[in-house]
This record gives C-alpha cells, structure tokens and sequence, in this order.
C-alpha cells in the first residue's frame, strides 16, 4: 500500500526535512521523491509505503496537515489508489 | 511514480471545484421484521437498521481519511414501509417513523429513506395508512425522507394517488409552517422509481435487492463546469466529449469508494449513481455548467437541449467507469440546491413551465421548488400528473419535489438552509385543475409498454 504526499506553498528551508521527519516517525518508508521550485513557488510529491505503517493512516495524515498549517503549505496525504482509479485503465 | 499533472488535477478537483461522495447509501432490507404488532415491528427494525449500520459512518470517514475526498453524506434506504405496514394488525405508522428517526440517530447518518408506498397501480395493505401518515411523520422527524411512486411507464398513473399526493404535500407544508415548511422538502412523488436510488428524497431499497448492500452516490458540478470552461470554442460533439471524460474520472472515484466501503462493511456493492448533483455552494452549480456551455440564464431558449447534452454525456461517460451504474444517474436540477438556478428563478427567467421541459431529458424532475401559500391541493396534484406522464410516456424516472411555503407568496422566499438551501416562491398557474384531478382512476399505460 502506498500513499501520495502532495506539498505546495512558498518555499523555505526545512521542508523536505520536516515531512521526511513525519514519515519517520510514522514508519512510512519514502519510494520516490519528485521536487521543483517554479519563481517561489514550490511543489513536492512523495510516494510512501504505508504497509507497515505504526498507527493509523489518519495520524500520519493529521501530522502533516498541521505541519502544512504551521509552516502555510498545503499538504495532502492521498492513498495512491484514488490517483490510479482516476487517470489508469 | 504517478504524473504529477494527475495528482495535481485530482486535487484540484476536490479543493477547488468542489468535487466529492455525495453519499455512500447502505440498503437495507426490513422484510424479515414484518410482524402483526406494531410495536415488535418497531423493535424488530430499530435492531435490524442499527446492527446492519453499526459501522457505516465510521467507515465513511475512514475512507474520507484515507483518499482525501469528502464524504458528505453518510445515508440508509429500506425496504418500502408500507409493505411492512401491510403485515401489522393497526398501529400507527408514525410510531415506525419515530423508530426510523432513533435508528437513524443511533447510527450517526444524515438521512434515512423509505417511509415509502408504491401504488402505481393501486393501493395494497399498509399503502393508504402509510400516506395518510407522512405529513405527521415528516412533522415529527428531520431525517426521516418518504417517497410514493404514482405511476410507471409499464402501469400508467394512479390518479387517485395523485390526487391524495397533492392533499399530503399542502399538509406536510402546513404542519411544519413554523420550520420554513420543511415537511415535503423530505417528500418526493415518483414516476418509475429506482430501486436502487443512493438519493434522497427517494430512496428506498427495492424488494429484489440483496439484504444489505451498499451504494455510492458520486457528485460533481463544479468539476464539469471548471472543464468545459477552458475550451470556450468547442462545438457540441467535442463538449460531449470533454464531459464523458470528467464523467469517467469522478465516477472511477466512486467506484473505488463503493469497492473499498463494501469490502470494509462485509456487503455486497450495489451501484454508482453518477449524478451531477449540485449544492448551493459557489462553484457547484448544475445551472451554471448550461450557463458555461453558452446560455446567458439558465431557463431561457436553449436550455433544454444544453441540459439533454449534458445528462447524455455524463452517463455515457460514466457508466464505462463502473461495474454497475444505477440509481438516478444524469444531471440533477433541484431549485434551491442550486446557487445558479436560485439566481435564474429570481431574475424571473427560469419559470415552472421550462423546468418542466427540461425534467424531461434530466435525470429527475421538479425538485425542491417553493410554491405559493395558498397553492391548492388539486394544482400540486396537476403538477404532478402532468411530471408523472412525462415519465412514464419517455420511460424516465420523473418525480416531484414542491414546497408550498405557507403565508408566502412570489417575491418571498424559504431558507432551508443545508445541502437543501434557499427557495424562491416560483408562480403557478392559478387555473382551478378541481374537476381534473376529481375524477380518478387511472391513466392507462402508453402504447409502448407493451414490450413482451
């Protein structure tokens, strides 16, 4: 099982840093980083395996979320099925 | 690794344009409760409803947690009440009303629907009683829907149930003047019901379907609005065609929930119905997806053949995306649910007459629109004849949702508030429709029902 965590805002330093801390943390084992920084604007993707998640998917979901209230981004944590049901037949 | 322009469209989608599960539905059938003792009766459904969907709103947020999509609605349909009322020895049936209202509570979902009679060929035990009792039952209940289906393209039209129809919705209005009339916004006259509608007002759980099943109902508006706005020039075929792909897109999203919300409740997945069903928020309009396709207001000329485009093209779309499509599936056109259809009322060009026209290629009917105070029973009871052969002469679910907003008249208005919104008063012919509706009888089936 694997989920996407999606993160946009103005960029400052840490970011990477904090997100990767929460996955951590959570025991979510990061598979693919893709980042860019368009002008100011900066944009992440994560792809994560939360098989052997410790705790509910909802914690590591509500920990980044107040991470992205905190630090103003805005982050989701989407289980990847919703974009594989989307976009592949 | 996913394209990021699919996981940033999917976002968008959901934070922008107000995308969601409307509803996941669970049906449940109560046929196994019917006993001769009203009360045991009512024991009996309370333990059936409140076991089968101990965990249906749990699960809901579970699965709102997990994809990120909002969940609006966490829903039950039942098995029509009034078959089970055809088994009691007397009682009355707002005591089951006030059960379903406690089952409802005691599981934590929005709505519950099927204090519901079909008598679209005659009246059966339980059906008079049953009618005769929604007007206190909606008085007395606020997530309690009820539902009558009066007529069917196989069956023709019970008239001296539309007739009874007409009475009940001016006194469902009458007893809940002091809450903004909501009585018979809870209530909806059909013609070809769905058995397996996940939407409320008409939902109930058809006597073929399984024990328990679990339905989604997708949303959306917003969605297509937002993708036929960026190609302003389009012509019609290629603005079907952008519409079939969002259809497909938000109904593959259904799909998944209803899999996932079966597999984690241990019932059977019933349908997707893919509706395009709007709420008064800013960006959720289906009357401004018609205004994007061109129209200056929705309701002027034009508007039904936009509408046509758009209910064809989103069940084409769909219904590849899907194991089973059911339900209503097209294009909703609720009045007070609808922030471009308040606006289009208002401005005077959007009248009954044309929504009349355009329910007869949408996927429902007259929904939730506010008539005037002093409407009589017999000219909700024509409104509803005239929704009922729509339906049944165009083989089409048709149905009719109108609010007589007692004292009020044209220039006033009802807040529902909700997902059920604000109303406008809307005018109504005042020709007397008395000695119409007086006769009775039935309106015999159309020619092309005879199909054996």
């Amino acid at each position: 099982m694997k989920a996407v965590i999606t993160v946009i805002g103005h960029d400052t330093v840490g970011i990477l840093h904090r997100v990767s801390g929460i996955c951590s943390v959570n025991n979510a084992n990061i598979i693919e980083v893709t980042q860019s920084v368009l002008q100011d604007l900066f944009a992440m993707f994560m792809l994560v395996d939360i098989s052997k998640l410790d705790g509910d998917f909802s914690n590591l979901s509500n920990q980044l979320t107040a991470l992205g209230e905190e630090m103003g981004l805005s982050i989701h944590t989407m289980h990847e099925d919703i974009f594989n049901s989307m976009h592949r037949i | 690794m996913l394209n990021t322009s699919d996981i940033l469209e999917t976002i968008r989608m959901i934070q922008d344009e107000c995308l969601d599960i409307r509803t996941i539905t669970m049906g449940i059938s109560l046929l196994d409760c019917c006993t001769g003792d009203m009360s045991t009766l009512c024991d009996r459904v309370y333990d059936k409803i409140t076991h089968c969907a101990e965990h249906l709103v749990a699960t809901g947020e579970q699965i709102e947690a997990e994809y990120g999509i909002p969940i609006i609605n966490k829903r039950i349909s039942i098995t029509p009440a009034a078959i089970m009322l055809a088994a009691t020895n007397g009682g009355d049936p707002v005591q089951l009303a006030r059960t379903l209202q406690r089952a409802a509570e005691t599981t934590g979902v929005n709505f519950i629907g099927g204090f519901s009679a079909l008598v679209h060929k005659g009246f059966s035990a339980g059906d008079r009683e049953l009618i005769r009792a929604i007007p206190q039952a909606m008085a007395e209940t606020t997530r309690l829907c009820s539902s009558v289906n009066v007529g069917s393209t196989k069956a023709g039209i019970n008239m001296d149930a539309v007739a009874m129809m007409g009475k009940v919705i001016r006194e469902a209005a009458v007893l809940t003047a002091d809450a903004q009339c909501m009585g018979p916004a809870k209530l909806v006259v059909l013609c070809n019901a769905p058995e397996d509608n996940p939407f409320m007002a008409g939902a109930f759980h058809g006597v073929g379907e399984p024990d328990c099943e679990v339905h989604v109902g997708v949303s959306g508006p917003g969605v297509v609005r937002a993708a036929i706005e960026k190609y302003p020039d389009a012509t019609f075929d290629e603005l079907a065609d952008i519409i079939k792909r969002t259809a497909f897109k938000i109904t593959r999203m259904g799909q998944l929930v209803g899999t996932r919300a079966s597999k984690m409740l241990g019932v059977p997945f019933g349908i997707v119905d893919l509706s395009l069903a709007p709420t008064p928020a800013i960006g959720d309009s289906v009357a401004h997806i018609l205004e994007g396709m061109g129209l200056s207001v929705c309701g002027m000329h034009g508007t039904t053949a936009a509408l046509a485009l758009l209910n064809d093209a989103v069940k084409k779309g769909g219904v590849m995306a899907s194991s089973s499509v059911g339900g209503l599936s097209g294009a909703f056109i609720p009045v007070s649910e609808d922030a471009g259809m308040i606006a289009a009322a208002e401005s005077g060009v959007l009248s009954i007459e044309k929504l009349e026209a355009m329910t007869a290629v949408c996927s429902v009917g007259l929904d939730m629109i506010v008539l005037p105070g002093d409407t009589p029973a017999s000219t909700i009871s024509a409104i509803i004849a005239d929704e009922a052969a729509i339906g049944m002469v165009n083989n089409k679910t048709t149905a009719v949702r109108v609010i007589p907003a007692i004292g009020k008249q044209s220039g006033e208005s009802l807040e529902f508030g909700g997902l059920f919104g604000s109303g406008p008063v809307m005018a109504v012919r005042n020709e007397s429709a008395e000695a119409f509706i007086a006769r009775g009888g039935r309106i015999p089936a159309p020619m092309h029902s005879i199909r054996n």
